[in-house]
């Protein structure tokens, strides 16, 4: 195994080769921001927040996908990149209806966290308002999009993990939005197996069990670490 | 020293925000030990909002033509404006109905095809201000100084704010206690 | 297939040449205004002359001054006539024998062509587009022939590099170095793509390749797969190009019946096969990763690079993508050697570009100038400058992922490097020009309301920045903004740039970049007075 040493916010780190920068980061426990990361399925660098810099070049890099290199020096929290992330996060609070009050994931929502991290206390941009629908027709669980955010943990997590693919992603631009079997209600979608990973899987309060009310919603994380590590490793206890 | 002349005002919101301003419970006694309480719908009887006040927290979105002039005259009359709670800072519950579109499908909404009975559309010009097509934030009508978030803000978040102000400075809104939406 | 056969098809095309030519231009400009109806009248004329043993009318592909179509061109007399309809079909006859024609001629020595140099475009208008024959005529895959026979693959990508070849696409990548990436992959499968998703507004170059001389393009895929190593190729072209699709079909049969596509070509160890793959109309698909995905069947998104799709594209296998323009500049740098290429064009930026020129300008049309030609030679020379004697107040190059500029600097060469010094790019070749009524807010909004219904929705910035930066500029139109919302425009245009995952997003602020670059005024004088920095939201919300 080859091991590549790099410098990140000024404290060295060796890690083997292969290994991304946000791997590197999590190792020299210094936290980089994200949103659609989850460990465990495929990498998709959408939701831009871990964004870091390089010197040598006036890139910015998504350290989810950024593999290390030998000698690199990476910036991770910037005036420059503390900036955009708090535009990045304000465009997400901005593009959807997030009323954290009435959320079942208030107090447990990675995006409302976001909010606070990057020191979000209003949004500079106006808030578009969209018009977007909820889907109650599944027996157990719940998708309202006013709440989407885009980062298609669902998609993957069903797709890569439960083998299901009942999620994607419909349209383009704004008028983007998760979809289930071939644009069906979800619970006329006969490949669901009605596991809940996607509901585990959710950041915010998208995707969410019936009955939950507000600042309710459960999520197993660790089901979904159990079983990425079982699958990888396979070490079948909990 | 002269007292901080000090007001609350209670736009498009549920006046959530103002409980839980009064369940600052003691710290309301200092608190009216050090300023001047000039206009507040829990703390004063004045109707009119009056000029020269030094603090201002203001409730709730703009959602009628009467938020939006009170609005104006409160930034017109104020030096500190603090967007107090999520309706002011984001429009938050308010605001749901923009998803509806412009005022008309909201009040055909609300009391027509949602009446029991006696379904008929208010309308009583001069007495029931006319609503604005969008609920908005108030940073977005008039320049806001301070941003409260919360809903409600606690106490502790609107003591925290209100303590530096006090003293003549300015807040540090950051952080889990002092930002967090919801 | 060998050498002799296709020497004796290039014979034969030749021999059945009747004395006199009398071309129609048939690409899709000149179809539109008609050409079709012009051409039948004109078949119907001869035969009613009784000269069908003298006269030919033939279809042939793009003459290039497509503002004045449709175009006739008659040889060998060399006269070109504009804007012809039906009804000037039998008196076009009667001048072949010094009678007047009815139609207006336009004058081929105009610097308009004049100060051209062709070379990808060196069939279109001459050959029919539809017919092999007529591009084995004009020395069509001889070049194919020489690289298969007389060159290994090494010597192929050898003459690539030499020639300085760039990516025509827009980015400006040395396609030698691009090729030479594939090549050096392992053996196994490997891929060749045509990218002619063409979709910048404006932009008609590749669509006038394909329609005029679909053949150049199949020949410089094969070429590239002899290079590389790849033994099938796709050609990506959008739905909105239905005759270059019917042409490119019609043209890959063609191949296949003459074994110049399929097992053995010219009987060397080499097999190549392309498939048509038809876009579904997004714009990202240009981009190559989401192209790939698109040839998948899948959702046509992009994803990060590394890794390129020389190293894994296509299935995961290596991958070489080339624009159209890239690709039809091959059969002619193998034909005449690749130092004769990078004799042609500047330093940095070698060979010939073509450009479709539009907008307010005397003669739209497609031009192809050796790089370095300077932009005022283009647009006052060539173009005849903005008609009416209004004057030039911008150019716009490079689409929805360009700049803006401003007349006073059109002595600027074209070239890869100057306009980006100039805040623009080269692009894929659209070229609009404008004039002094032109509202350069308007143009940013214009190309953001393009980006953000483009934007494949993917990454954050680009899918609601572009939204955000689109309100933004509608509300200084209005005249309903503030200083704030303009430094909110500036703040948000660098981050859209720097944040976004493709080079959608990453380039959809330019247009407002470059406008705010040379035209801050226009974008000061819409402001809201400063004193009245409250006023703007209320105004427009009142029920």
């Amino acid at each position: 195994m080859t091991v590549k040493t790099l410098k990140i916010d000024d404290i060295d780190v060796a890690i083997a080769a292969g290994s991304t920068i946000l791997q590197a980061a999590q190792e020299a426990s210094i936290p980089i921001p994200t949103l659609c990361h989850l460990e465990g399925l495929t990498p998709v660098a959408a939701c831009r927040m871990c964004m870091v810099e390089i010197e040598g070049t006036s890139k910015l890099f998504p350290a989810c996908v950024t593999e290390v290199g030998e000698g690199m020096v990476v910036s991770t929290n910037t005036p420059k990149l503390q900036g955009y992330r708090r535009m990045n996060v304000e465009l997400l609070f901005a593009e959807g209806n997030h009323v954290c009050a009435i959320c079942v994931a208030n107090d447990n929502c990675e995006l409302q966290d976001l909010a606070v991290e990057v020191g979000i206390d209003h949004s500079r941009f106006p808030y578009q308002f969209p018009k977007r629908s909820i889907d109650l027709s599944h027996p157990q669980f719940g998708i309202d999009h006013n709440r989407c955010i885009l980062c298609t943990r669902c998609v993957r997590v069903c797709d890569e993990v439960e083998g299901a693919h009942v999620w994607d992603v419909a349209q383009r631009g704004s008028a983007c939005h998760i979809t289930s079997g071939m644009d069906q209600p979800w619970g006329e979608v006969s490949a669901c197996t009605s596991c809940g990973k996607c509901v585990d899987a959710c950041p915010t309060g998208a995707i969410f069990h019936k009955g939950e009310t507000t600042g309710e919603k459960q999520r197993d994380r660790e089901k979904l670490a159990f079983l990425m590590n079982a699958r990888e490793h396979q070490q079948w206890t909990r | 020293m002269d007292k901080i002349r000090f007001a609350t005002a209670w736009l498009a919101g549920c006046s959530g925000c103002h409980m839980s301003f009064l369940d600052l419970d003691e710290w309301l006694i200092e608190l009216a030990q050090r300023v001047e309480v000039v206009y507040s719908p829990v703390a004063c009887d004045l109707k009119d909002y009056p000029e020269n006040v030094d603090v201002c927290l203001v409730e709730g979105g703009v959602a009628n033509q009467d938020n939006l002039e009170l609005a104006h005259q409160i930034r017109d009359r104020t030096k500190i404006l603090v967007s107090f709670g999520d309706c002011a800072v984001t429009a938050n519950v308010p605001g749901m109905r923009n998803m509806l579109g412009g005022s008309d499908p909201v009040l055909k909404r609300a009391y027509l095809e949602l009446a029991d009975s006696g379904a008929q559309l208010p309308h009583a010009p001069g007495i029931v201000p006319d609503l604005l097509d969008q609920v908005l934030p108030l940073h977005q009508v008039i320049p806001v100084d301070i941003y409260m978030p919360g809903c409600p803000p606690s106490a502790d978040r609107i003591k925290a704010t209100l303590e530096p102000l006090l003293r003549g400075e300015m807040p540090q809104m950051a952080g889990r206690d002092m930002i967090k939406f919801g | 297939m060998d050498i002799a056969e296709l020497h004796e098809i290039a014979q034969q095309a030749r021999d059945r040449r009747k004395p006199t030519r009398i071309r129609c231009c048939t690409a899709a400009g000149c179809l539109s205004s008609g050409a079709a109806a012009v051409k039948t009248e004109l078949a119907q004329a001869v035969k009613t002359a009784g000269l069908e043993d003298q006269v030919e009318v033939c279809s042939v592909g793009c003459m290039r001054f497509c503002g004045h179509g449709p175009l006739v061109a008659v040889d060998p007399s060399d006269t070109l006539y504009a804007a012809v309809t039906p009804t000037d079909a039998p008196s076009i006859l009667t001048a072949l024998n010094g009678g007047k024609a009815t139609a207006a001629q336009a004058d081929p020595n105009h610097p308009f062509f004049a100060q051209q140099q062709p070379i990808v475009l060196e069939n279109s208008g001459l050959i029919n587009p539809e017919s092999i024959d007529d591009y084995i005529a004009a020395g069509g895959y001889e070049p194919l022939h020489h690289a298969l026979t007389e060159l290994t693959p090494e010597e192929t990508l050898d003459e690539v590099t030499r020639s300085g070849l760039r990516g025509r696409g827009g980015g400006g990548y040395p396609t030698g170095l691009k090729w030479a990436t594939v090549a050096k992959m392992p053996a196994g499968q490997k891929y060749v793509i045509c990218n002619a998703d063409e979709g910048d507004p404006g932009a008609f170059m590749d669509r006038s390749v394909l329609e005029s001389d679909p053949h150049r393009i199949l020949e410089g895929m094969a070429i590239a797969g002899y290079a590389i190593g790849a033994n099938h190729g796709f050609i990506y072209v959008r739905a909105e190009y239905p005759l270059a699709i019917q042409r490119l079909k019609k043209a890959i049969q063609q191949a296949k019946r003459y074994a110049l596509l399929g097992s053995q070509i010219f009987d060397a160890a080499f097999d190549f096969k392309i498939d048509i793959r038809i876009g579904a109309g997004a714009f990202v698909c240009g981009e190559e990763t989401a192209l790939m995905h698109s040839i998948q069947g899948q959702r046509g998104t992009p994803r990060p690079r590394p890794p390129y799709p020389a190293e894994s594209g296509l299935w995961g296998c290596p991958t070489l993508i080339n624009n159209v323009e890239t690709l039809a500049n091959i059969p002619a740098i193998l034909r005449h050697g690749g130092d004769w290429y990078a004799g042609i064009g500047t330093e940095t930026s070698k060979g010939t570009k073509v450009f479709a020129l539009t907008g307010n300008i005397t003669h739209t049309g497609l031009i192809e100038v050796p790089m370095g030609t300077p932009l005022r030679q283009i647009v006052a020379d060539m173009g005849g400058g903005v008609p009416d004697g209004g004057r030039v107040k911008a150019v716009q190059t490079g689409g929805p992922s360009g700049g803006c500029i401003p007349a006073h600097l059109l002595d600027t060469p074209v070239e890869y490097e100057s306009l980006q010094a100039l805040g623009t790019i080269m692009g894929s070749g659209g070229m609009i020009v404008m004039d002094d009524h032109t509202s350069m807010v308007e143009i940013a909004r214009f190309y953001m309301d393009f980006c953000k219904g483009e934007s494949c929705g993917k990454c954050v910035p680009c899918r609601a920045g572009t939204v955000q930066l689109y309100d933004l500029l509608t509300q200084i139109m209005a005249g309903e903004a503030t200083r704030e919302d303009l430094d909110q425009l500036e703040a948000l245009s660098a981050m859209v740039k720097d944040m976004s995952l493709c080079g959608l997003g990453q380039t959809a602020p330019n247009p407002v970049v470059s406008t705010l670059k040379y035209f801050k005024q226009e974008y000061l004088d819409l402001l809201l007075p400063a004193s009245n920095r409250s006023g703007a939201p209320t105004v427009a919300t009142l029920s």
